[in-house]
């Protein structure tokens, strides 16, 4: 850590990040530009004991206070409905209207869901909790072990390979790339589904529910539904 | 009839209709007093809203104006995104904003106002 032996007149946050001195303004504020600054190294302590009052320095708190949403520390914290097992119902994207299972919350935040495939074809999938609704209606997963590999890298879209543009990219001949799922992923839908299927075809109509979309009806309004 | 036999068997899979999960709505007009109006904001009426206290679901939903074109740029038909804001009155009616304020020939038109973002 650094030590500085001279003392600091305020400089409060306005905003996120924003101060209301501007870096020289403060330094000035400070008499920096009088006297000449020496930063002493100490020598990192091994444990320290946490202070009882927020010793946080400057460039500590504008760290704190600009802290990046995307970062992996903060992940989306869940919606109390979202409970592992529950059924919920893709409100939008390909899937839009099916009825899926919330298998667990990803690091990233995303949620993972999976149809079971055989019921409606959903894969194993991520899913942002705001395209989600939860239903009261959910599935015992105790059963399902979902493999420790299944998180965001396994389901990343790979990035586009930047070719050199040719005659041939021009004139539409470049024959299309061939999608292809990862090997890896096939075997893991099976290995999650396999359990969840038995636990949903033992409760009567779950099958059939799993199976059918979700649409709003005539004289359906979702403010007046109970999910 | 003979062409019916001769016809060839097939079995057709039903296809069902898409679903709908968005909710009607009309584009009232635009925010305003009685002589000016602020286009930047337009008064939206959700079907079956009726009350400002329905009004809290669709706080922050996505609402979607959707046309057809004569020109194809990604496909014959566009949209204008926006979101509902906030309430307006006690009756139901909701405010939005769209990324590009909507054209004055919509007033009247049918609005999608989308179950996204979902806080259920």
């Amino acid at each position: 850590g650094y030590t500085n032996k001279m003392t600091r007149l305020e400089n409060p946050l306005i905003s996120r990040g924003v101060r209301r001195y501007g870096a020289n303004r403060q330094a000035k504020r400070n008499g920096f530009h009088k006297k000449k600054v020496t930063w002493k190294k100490t020598a990192p302590k091994a444990e320290e004991a946490k202070p009882a009052v927020n010793q946080v320095n400057f460039s500590d708190r504008v760290k704190q206070h600009t802290k990046c949403r995307r970062s992996k520390a903060i992940t989306n914290p869940l919606r109390a409905s979202l409970v592992p097992g529950a059924v919920l119902i893709l409100v939008s994207g390909r899937f839009r209207g099916r009825r899926v299972i919330f298998l667990k919350q990803l690091e990233s935040g995303l949620l993972l869901v999976t149809g079971p495939y055989k019921f409606n074809g959903v894969p194993l999938r991520r899913v942002n909790q705001a395209y989600v609704i939860a239903t009261s209606t959910s599935v015992d997963i105790s059963s399902v072990n979902v493999p420790d590999d299944v998180n965001d890298a396994l389901f990343k879209k790979p990035k586009k390979e930047k070719s050199a543009k040719s005659e041939a990219d021009f004139f539409g001949d470049k024959p299309k790339a061939e999608k292809t799922v990862d090997p890896r992923r096939k075997e893991v839908q099976a290995i999650v589904d396999e359990p969840l299927v038995k636990a949903i075809s033992a409760v009567p109509n779950l099958r059939a529910y799993m199976g059918a979309r979700f649409s709003l009806k005539k004289g359906q309004f979702p403010h007046a539904l109970k999910f | 009839s003979v062409q019916d036999t001769m016809a060839p068997q097939t079995t057709e899979k039903k296809k069902s209709a898409p679903p709908r999960l968005y909710s009607r709505a009309v584009h009232l007009g635009y925010r305003r007093g009685k002589h000016k109006q602020r286009p930047h904001t337009s008064l939206v009426r959700i079907e079956g809203v009726n009350d400002k206290g329905d009004t809290s679901y669709y706080m922050g939903k996505r609402v979607a104006y959707v046309y057809r074109a004569q020109n194809k740029q990604k496909g014959k038909i566009r949209c204008i995104w926006g979101k509902v804001v906030a309430s307006h009155g006690n009756s139901g009616v909701v405010r939005a904003k769209f990324r590009k304020n909507l054209p004055p020939q919509t007033f009247g038109a049918t609005l999608r106002v989308m179950m996204f973002p979902s806080r259920v």
